[in-house]
């Protein structure tokens, strides 16, 4: 059984999102060939842990793959694949699996459940990738605060484009916003520009 | 054109003749009004999860504006605004951050910003502390005592007032270097942070939220006159947060309502914004005067043609005046 934790998003409280972690992932190859065959029983959206800074970061795009979804205006084809979609900063599908879903390599996973219907429960969720992901179980946080623990938050800077932001000392002028900007300020201040980021996405 | 006021704003049960339907996935049970203006409705709530308090813009179709254009109208300027913001936080700047949106159904989430108005605060002051009208120093007569301790007292909350001008220049400031002129620059839309030290993890619920309806600046001064007391605030958390007045002037200067803002770097857009942000203190209390040339002076200092930006702010107050004089 993994850890999974459950969120509800205000405002969509019929769909939660179950979320797990798993780290020394050995079989992310065999989990990829499954989403490529598209086999239901895979319906996650597979995530490199690397690329989420933050919860924020997370269920910005969640919230939007879930909106689109439930107002008939999403780009692809099913709402998980559209939550790795609006990860991405660009319009390009296939980029945004290479960039924010896993490889063949991936050792370090989240994976996220949007609960579309009531029988996919927290259980079963945690039952199947439990049984399927073959690594580590860890504990996202009840509110997802471990979520961004495995980032690279150099790949994530350079995936959005945030060169300077939250930066302390090289970064431009506006950066010294809060004086001794720690790391958590420094996620803080990249995670409020990405969450933008992905809203205005393709428009 | 009736809008709903909180109490009616229920789309099922409203007896009001219009009512506006609220975009999906919102419902009147998990918002509270803040304000309705012309252009739309302001709502408090929470946003991706449960204790990210936001404030909800909501932009409703507009009956008497044909449905195309006034969709292509309510997605251009949303998506105008949201530029803007995230413009502004790539470049370090206070002003909120973009949670999500839909430009199709005509709304933007946005970061809570635990604070009052610049507005609210001036009032405040106007009102505890009493200032005389030509020079901005505290009043005598309220103040009463005239001990050496009372006067060093009064200097130092006399300073804080000063400093939080210079805040409002250099917000100000580097928002017009970086390319951005904001459009709509009154006090109400200037908010100075809340800086919360003691309580970091208390976090503001949507429940202690009063639903406050809109004070003209007349008004607010006619109270304050009266001796009726500040206006009410959507308290976010009553327990954190000072009413002392010296404590409301901590904290950063927050730009919002990016509504009319464009990007621009015509020394004539960044002189009418400042000539706006004149009349907004000047319209709060005739002593803001002094303070805003308090802020004019750091202004200046900011950025490198923002001394020019001062010289055709006289130009722009001259032709205002003219205006008003043939008007
Ligand atoms: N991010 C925020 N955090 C906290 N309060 C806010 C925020 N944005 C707006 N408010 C409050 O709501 C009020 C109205 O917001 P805003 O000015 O953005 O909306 P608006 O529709 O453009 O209103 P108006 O046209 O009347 O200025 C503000 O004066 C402020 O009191
Ligand atoms: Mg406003």
């Amino acid at each position: 059984m993994a850890t999974v934790r459950t969120i509800v998003l205000p405002h969509y409280p019929s769909y939660p999102i179950h979320v797990c972690m798993f780290k020394d992932v050995s079989n992310a190859a065999f989990l990829r060939s499954q989403l490529l065959e598209a086999n239901p029983d895979f319906d996650y959206a597979f995530l490199d842990a690397a690329m989420i800074l933050s919860p924020q970061h997370l269920l910005s795009a969640a919230f939007l793959a879930l909106h689109c979804t439930q107002v008939a205006r999403a780009k692809t084809r099913t709402a998980h694949s559209e939550l790795v979609f609006r990860l991405h900063p660009n319009n390009n599908i296939g980029e945004s699996y290479r960039k924010f879903g896993i490889s063949d390599k991936t050792s370090a996973l989240i994976a996220v459940k949007l609960a579309l219907k009531p029988e996919t429960t927290a259980q079963v969720v945690a039952e199947h990738l439990g049984e399927h992901v073959k690594g580590e179980s860890a504990d996202p946080g009840e509110a997802l605060e471990h979520v961004g623990m495995w980032c690279d938050v150099g790949k994530v800077r350079k995936m959005y484009k945030l060169e300077g932001v939250g930066e302390p000392k090289k970064g431009k002028r506006g950066a010294i916003v809060n004086g001794n900007a720690s790391d958590m300020d420094e996620r803080k201040e990249m995670e409020s520009v990405i969450t933008g980021i992905i809203t205005l996405k393709g428009s | 054109m009736a809008l709903p006021t909180d109490d009616n704003a229920d789309t099922a049960s409203s007896t009001s003749t219009y009512v506006h339907k609220l975009p999906e996935p919102f419902t009147t049970s998990d918002l509270v009004v803040l304000t309705q203006g012309a252009e739309g409705l302001v709502y408090r709530t929470t946003f991706l999860t449960p204790n990210t308090p936001c404030v909800l813009k909501y932009r409703p179709p507009k009956p008497y504006r044909h449905p195309t254009l006034d969709k292509r109208l309510t997605k251009a300027r949303l998506l105008a605004e949201a530029r803007v913001l995230v413009k502004c936080r790539r470049e370090g700047l206070q002003v909120p951050a973009v949670l999500g949106g839909d430009w199709e159904d005509g709304w933007l989430a946005l970061e809570w910003v635990d604070g009052r108005t610049v507005r609210e605060v001036l009032d405040i002051w106007v009102h505890k502390l009493g200032m005389r009208a030509r020079d901005g120093k505290p009043d005598e007569t309220t103040g009463g005592a005239s001990e050496g301790d009372v006067e060093a007292q009064k200097k130092e909350q006399e300073e804080r007032l000063w400093e939080m001008m210079r805040k409002v220049g250099r917000a100000v400031g580097r928002l017009h270097e970086i390319g951005v002129c904001h459009g709509d620059l009154t006090t109400s839309n200037l908010m100075i942070r809340h800086e919360r030290s003691t309580q970091p993890s208390s976090q503001p619920s949507t429940e202690n939220v009063r639903p406050r309806g809109r004070q003209t600046v007349s008004t607010m001064r006619e109270a304050a006159m009266n001796g009726e007391g500040p206006p009410q605030y959507p308290s976010a958390d009553a327990t954190s947060r000072s009413n002392e007045p010296e404590d409301l002037l901590e904290g950063a200067i927050v730009m919002i309502d990016f509504g009319l803002a464009t990007q621009t770097v015509q020394d004539e857009d960044r002189a009418v914004d400042l000539y706006v942000l004149e009349r907004a203190f000047t319209a709060t209390h005739p002593a803001a005067e002094h303070l805003f040339q308090e802020a004019m002076r750091v202004y200046g200092e900011t950025f490198k043609g923002a001394k020019k930006v001062l010289k055709r702010l006289a130009d722009v107050r001259l032709r205002g005046r003219k205006r008003t004089m043939i008007g």
